[in-house]
């Protein structure tokens, strides 16, 4: 119950907000030019978004599952890696070499460039999980490879590819550094920029307001797509895998097209972060301060994934053992609380705990909280299948070798959970390293992480001094993403990317 | 070891009964297998017994100790019985000797002899011992989780549909080797299943549950042979239902005048007789035997089996063994072996409308 309260928190404030404010309030705030052109901003960056995305991911998807391309398991831990740089140290890499990127082109490049891995990730589980003998049936009736890949392939693939594109689009709702930096304004800039010039206006709150309604219209399509997703599958899997298509002539411009999405999504940011270091290196490197700031991520980090894989395990075993309506809703409401963007949470947080509880303001605990907020979903998510995966079977069968309740937890209930729990916690301490919004209004004075320190950095255009700290970031990443691209059929791992919504 | 006695067990989920009133007593040292079609609450039956759920009311009895009745309900961990789940349910995360000594005392956990005489008792080779469960075959899970179960030395031996997820090479293997083990440990066990032909060549007795009702319990021959009633023999293998007249000690019907039984005195009048297609034989035609045309033969190897059509359009089947095959179109007569078993006339109708009825096919194949 408390841990859907505190997920509901953020969008119990935004309503009561609105109430307060009263409809006249919110037709003077809302129904303005500048909402208007926000929202074209958002929906034009949205759209054309989701539909880079969907191309280059079912694209790349195609050419590592079911195509002869030559070293298809390179290829694919490469196509996951963009997912280890945080999509504002993505575009601080572009805009740093080439300033003139802050347009309409230069950020749907680059955030196209770190999201494509959303819809990737998916479908590629997806292809992998074709029956071949459906595609040789087609084949038997006389169809072209062209004709297999829509008529077969896509009709199968349509809730991976829809859900991947659903993701890209909450995440890119919830985007705030990538965005701020290349000064393309969406809600969640303009809702920053007010903050930071009237503090916590009813300006900033209504915008919060108009971008979670959009949000939360994007979740529940999602989670209406999810009930669906039963269907596409059948059977248990492939037998065996399918037979891949011969590239011939075409091999070419396939590595060539593979060659130039990694160079772009993964090399150019890399490049550029190494020619800073090695520029930084020079004039402003200080060792100490990156320790520093690298501790204190990491122990802020440690504490939310204990703090929140602790929230995760009762609300995950409750929706598998229970069932009933509550349990349902209590884990649909952590969903809830966290289509919420991180700039909204953190809005929320600030001004509840300056009315309510203002010795609580700018420390610790209400970080933590922000982050719980943030990623159990994630945490829920491992946690979940890990108990779905420990039937009460093996409660009953240990039962009747005359095993204690208290024997059972230890000897049998622990033991399959660990790796659940411990995934869980490791999602949850990964996406805190690379947290910038929450943590930018929310961290006690004084206290940097190494996103924030990064962040003021490369805001005083000092790209030399920002570099390090993405560089531990981008470190710190890496393992996730190593565990994502290898078991892609885990639901662990289907799930894991989900961010922001699961 | 331990007799088992289960007295007017009742159980509801919610407003659904799913057990009425059922009496059950598995003898120390035997093999009761519980039949039944799936939702006849079999399995809850044996979650009673093991102690997983609770009756609404009814006692079970193990030896001479009340483990659920009379207000008192002993936990499934303090009822020392073994159980062995669908599809093994084997912890994962544990070796197969991690699994086989789960309920033993610490001290006997790392005893290398105890698991390999237990792995000897259920025919495994003792190297399986250090195998993760995903490591091996889906019968040698099974036979690990009844290792595991006999270990403790277990009053009674409970096995949920053991052998259901195995393919039909492998089920047969595994049920010898349970059987095997069973009795070389010479436990007490009560095996759920809703294959007839498992539960007729494994057990010593079969109880057949019907609609959470005992209907019948008695040892496989007698089942097989004198059915209480034409709902059991139609479940427990194929059958010739036809209608006859019962006059003079014979039973007349469209296959002739029938040497008959039955579980009751039946007055003479309309009955109902059941036949099992072995006992049909089929010979050149003569005068005075009843004719049938041959309509098709379903040819097994082993045996087959012959649809024949009677005159009045009556279509029954018979089972051949041997070589010598009838072919479609051919006209055979048609003699009984052995007598019919006769039951009342369902509501006295007497209509000529014969039945010729199959049982599933596991029990055909078998």
């Amino acid at each position: 119950m408390c841990v859907a309260a505190l997920a509901l928190l953020p969008l119990g404030y935004i309503a009561a907000y609105t109430v307060d404010v009263g409809w006249s309030g919110v037709q003077e705030l809302v129904f303005r030019p500048r909402v208007g052109e926000l929202l074209w901003n958002t929906a034009r960056l949205v759209l054309g978004t989701v539909v880079c995305c969907g191309v280059l991911g079912v694209g790349a998807a195609w050419l590592v599952e079911r195509s002869s391309v030559p070293g298809r398991r390179v290829w694919h831990v490469l196509l996951v890696a963009p997912l280890a740089v945080p999509a504002f140290v993505n575009s601080y890499a572009w805009i740093s070499l080439r300033p003139g990127m802050d347009t309409y082109a230069g950020a749907l490049l680059v955030v196209t460039l770190s999201y494509f891995p959303f819809v990737y990730l998916p479908v590629a589980a997806a292809f992998r999980g074709l029956d071949p003998a459906l595609e040789e049936t087609a084949r038997g009736l006389g169809l072209s490879s062209w004709a297999v890949f829509r008529r077969v392939h896509l009709p199968q693939l349509r809730v991976a590819l829809l859900g991947g594109c659903l993701l890209v689009a909450l995440h890119l709702m919830a985007e705030f550094g990538a965005l701020q930096m290349l000064r393309y304004p969406t809600f969640t800039t303009a809702i920053y920029d007010q903050y930071r010039a009237t503090f916590n206006g009813p300006g900033a709150t209504m915008l919060a307001g108009v971008l979670v309604l959009l949000c939360l219209g994007l979740l529940l399509a999602e989670i209406r797509l999810r009930g669906r997703r039963g269907y596409a599958r059948t059977g248990r899997g492939a037998a065996r895998p399918g037979r891949p298509v011969a590239l011939r002539s075409l091999t070419v411009p396939a590595l060539a097209g593979l060659g130039a999405l990694v160079a772009l999504a993964l090399v150019v940011p890399l490049a550029s972060l190494g020619w800073w270091m090695a520029r930084g290196a020079s004039t402003a490197l200080d060792w100490n301060s990156l320790a520093t700031t690298t501790g204190t991520t990491l122990a802020l980090a440690a504490a939310a994934a204990a703090v929140t894989t602790a929230m995760a395990l009762p609300t995950g075993w409750l929706a598998v053992r229970v069932r009933g309506r509550t349990a349902t809703l209590l884990e649909r409401s952590t969903y809830l609380g966290s289509a919420v963007p991180g700039i909204v949470v953190a809005l929320a947080l600030v001004t509840i705990s300056i009315r309510a509880t203002p010795w609580l303001y700018q420390t610790v605990p209400v970080l933590l909280a922000a982050y719980a907020i943030l990623f159990l979903p994630r945490a829920i998510v491992t946690v979940r299948a890990a108990v779905e995966q420990s039937a009460p079977l093996y409660d009953d069968v240990a039962a009747s070798l005359g095993s204690s309740g208290p024997d059972r937890l230890r000897r049998v209930t622990l033991p399959l959970l660990a790796p659940g729990i411990g995934a869980g916690a490791a999602l949850v301490f990964l996406a805190v390293v690379t947290e910038l919004t929450a943590t930018l209004l929310l961290a006690p004075t004084g206290t940097t992480t190494l996103a924030t320190a990064f962040w003021s950095a490369s805001s005083a255009l000092e790209y030399g001094a920002a570099a390090p700290y993405a560089v531990v970031m981008v470190l710190l990443s890496a393992p996730a993403t190593v565990l994502l691209s290898r078991d892609i059929h885990g639901a662990i791992a289907t799930d894991a990317p989900r961010g922001l919504t699961t | 070891m331990s007799s088992l006695t289960v007295k007017d067990l009742t159980k509801a989920f919610g407003t659904t009964p799913v057990l009425t009133g059922v009496d059950l007593h598995v003898p120390s040292g035997s093999f009761t297998a519980l039949l039944g079609p799936s939702g006849c609450g079999k399995t809850t039956l044996l979650r009673l017994i093991a102690g997983f759920e609770e009756p609404d009311s009814g006692s079970i009895v193990v030896g001479d100790r009340v483990v659920a009745g009379a207000g008192r309900s002993v936990p499934a961990r303090r009822r020392g019985m073994g159980f062995v789940p669908q599809e093994g349910g084997l912890f994962p995360h544990l070796t197969v000797a991690a699994n086989i000594t789960f309920g033993l005392p610490r001290r006997q956990r790392r005893d290398a002899g105890r698991i390999r005489d237990l792995l000897q008792l259920v025919g495994l080779d003792a190297e399986l011992a250090d195998r993760s469960p995903h490591q091996i075959s889906g019968g040698q899970q099974q036979r690990v989780a009844l290792a595991r179960a006999l270990a403790p030395e277990p009053s009674l031996v409970l096995l949920d549909e053991p052998f259901s997820s195995l393919d039909a090479g492998l089920r047969e293997e595994t049920r010898q080797a349970v059987s095997a083990a069973l009795r070389a440990s010479d436990a007490t066990a009560v095996l759920v299943t809703h294959d007839q032909a498992e539960a007729l060549s494994m057990a010593d007795q079969v109880a057949v549950l019907r609609q959470g009702r005992l209907a019948q319990r008695t040892d496989p021959r007698t089942l097989y042979r004198r059915p209480g009633d034409l709902d059991v023999a139609l479940f427990v293998g194929e059958a010739v239902v036809l209608d006859a007249v019962l006059r003079d000690g014979l039973a007349h019907c469209a296959l002739g005048a029938l040497e008959y039984e039955s579980a009751a005195a039946l007055a003479d009048g309309p009955a109902r007789v059941l036949l099992r297609p072995e006992q049909l034989r089929l010979g050149v035609p003569g005068p005075r035997d009843p004719v049938a045309r041959v309509r098709s033969v379903d040819f097994y190897g082993h045996d087959s089996r012959a649809w024949l059509d009677l005159p009045g359009g009556i279509r029954v089947s018979a089972r051949l063994d041997g070589a010598d095959l009838p072919s479609a179109g051919d006209d055979v007569s048609v003699t009984v072996r052995g007598a019919a078993r006769a039951f009342p006339a369902a509501g006295d109708q007497g209509t000529a409308a014969p039945v010729v009825e199959r049982a599933p096919v596991s029990a055909r194949l078998a």
